[in-house]
């Protein structure tokens, strides 16, 4: 049930954003537990957006705690 | 979306856990991360690397008790349409669940989120037929922000909501409190620190001395969340981190408290398999009344004085959720109970642990 998963922000109406999912999938979701825009990844629990992702963060996640790992190895 | 899988850094943290010569219980309270863990055959990795880890309350349609899913079931009995997460209708009440009511004529309606359930209303409104729609809404702080951003909406009248919605912290507390079990860290939920963030769970770690990992749903948030945990315990430390950084803010997601703030206040309830967690309960301030179906339904509800709850008959969820057995030593996990045919809501619930390790371990 708290499963939620990330998804890109094509366009806004109101309380509704058309969202991106990859692969073809587009839904709609509700936005207003966030202040996202256009272009904001957002993360979607049960038909709302509960949160905006760090996008950055995302992407360096994997770099980031190889270096953890290996700074104690070190 | 986001390039999250490393098995090359997942073998060098094994390793390093492995090292460590560890021999520690971690508990984590999250039906989707017990997911993550046993579809990826994480546990027996960590078993390997003297890591146990549990399952502990994190599963809301199984904590959910009898007593709340009967409220829904003498409303259904009523006339009142029932509008609710498709995990709930096969949990039983008192006697029956409410799928056993909709076979009997009942109206059932199973919904993706509150949002449906109040569209459903308001055709109902359109077609001026006079039904009532509730809905049942159940989850942790994750899932209780819709509810609330939906209450403060203009909704219409012939729609209202039972809120079993609960907080994760005081349950955190009940288990440690309790001390039945030997706990050496906790996995952090990762979709309910979203909305709570760290800073929520810092007076446990205060309190208890316990390390405290918030932690994502890949395996290597998991695995990392186990190492950091570990790393905690090496040091003598016992304090909250952030593994889920691309998510989880220090203070949580603002927004979405206050809104929960301005509908909910908390309750002492029951949880299933423990007694009263103190103020765990999101109930319903007053200014809702008109939309709080307990309330609403008041005089169909008075029916249900006296009634008595038992749980199923040699079910064992009560342990289960409490992290005091493993679902395999329920002596009717995978004979009697199986998803197919549950016997109890931790068989039931996709998020509940008995039906996760059957899920993946028996198909
Ligand atoms: S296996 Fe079935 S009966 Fe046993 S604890 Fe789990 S849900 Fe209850």
């Amino acid at each position: 049930m708290c499963l939620a998963i990330p998804g890109k922000v094509l366009s806004i109406d109101g309380n509704t954003a058309k969202i991106d999912y990859g692969e073809g999938t587009v839904r709609n979701a509700d936005i207003s537990l966030v202040d996202a825009s256009v272009g904001d990844y957002v993360i979607v629990h049960a038909g709302f957006a509960i949160q905006i992702l760090d996008a950055k963060e995302a992407k360096e996640t994997l770099k980031i705690f190889r270096e953890i790992i290996e700074e104690d190895n070190a | 979306m986001f390039h999250m899988r490393d098995k090359e850094l997942s073998k060098l943290i094994t390793r390093n856990l492995k090292n460590m010569n560890l021999n520690i219980q971690v508990m984590h309270v999250c039906g989707t991360h017990q997911d993550t863990i046993v579809k990826f055959g994480l546990d027996s990795i960590f078993n390997e690397c003297g890591v146990k880890i549990i399952q502990g309350p994190g599963c809301p349609v199984c904590v959910t008790t009898p007593e709340e899913i009967e409220t829904g079931i003498k409303l259904a009995e009523n006339g009142v349409t029932i509008a609710t997460f498709g995990d709930m209708v096969r949990v039983p009440g008192a006697k029956k669940s409410l799928q056993a009511v909709k076979a009997g004529g009942g109206d059932i309606r199973i919904v993706y989120g509150i949002n449906e359930a109040v569209e459903l209303a308001e055709k109902f409104d359109r077609e001026g037929n006079g039904k009532e729609v509730v809905f049942m809404a159940v989850g942790f702080e994750t899932t209780a922000p819709a509810t609330a951003a939906v209450l403060l909406r203009e909704l219409p009248e012939n729609f209202s909501v039972v809120s079993c919605h609960r907080y994760i912290p005081p349950a955190l507390v009940r288990i440690l409190g309790m001390g039945e079990i030997a706990l050496d860290g906790i996995i952090d939920p990762g979709h309910v620190s979203v909305i709570i963030g760290a800073k929520a769970y810092e007076e446990i770690s205060r309190q208890y001395g316990i390390p405290q990992v918030i932690a994502g749903f890949e395996p290597i948030d998991v695995m990392m969340a186990v190492w950091m945990i570990a790393k905690q315990v090496e040091e003598g430390r016992g304090e909250v981190e952030n593994e889920y950084t691309r998510c989880v803010a220090y203070e949580g997601n603002e927004k979405a408290l206050k809104m929960l703030d301005e509908v909910f206040e908390p309750g002492d309830a029951k949880w299933r398999g423990f007694s009263v967690i103190e103020r765990s309960k999101m109930v319903l301030r007053k200014k809702f009344d008109d939309f709080n179906a307990e309330k609403k339904f008041e005089d169909i509800l008075a029916e249900m004085e006296g009634m008595e709850f038992k749980e199923p008959p040699g079910c064992r969820c009560g342990e289960v959720l409490r992290g005091l057995i493993p679902p395999a030593e329920c002596p009717l996990f995978g004979k009697a109970c199986n998803p197919a045919h549950p016997v109890g809501p931790c068989m039931v619930s996709v998020e509940g642990a008995c039906n996760i390790e059957y899920r993946y371990k028996n198909d």
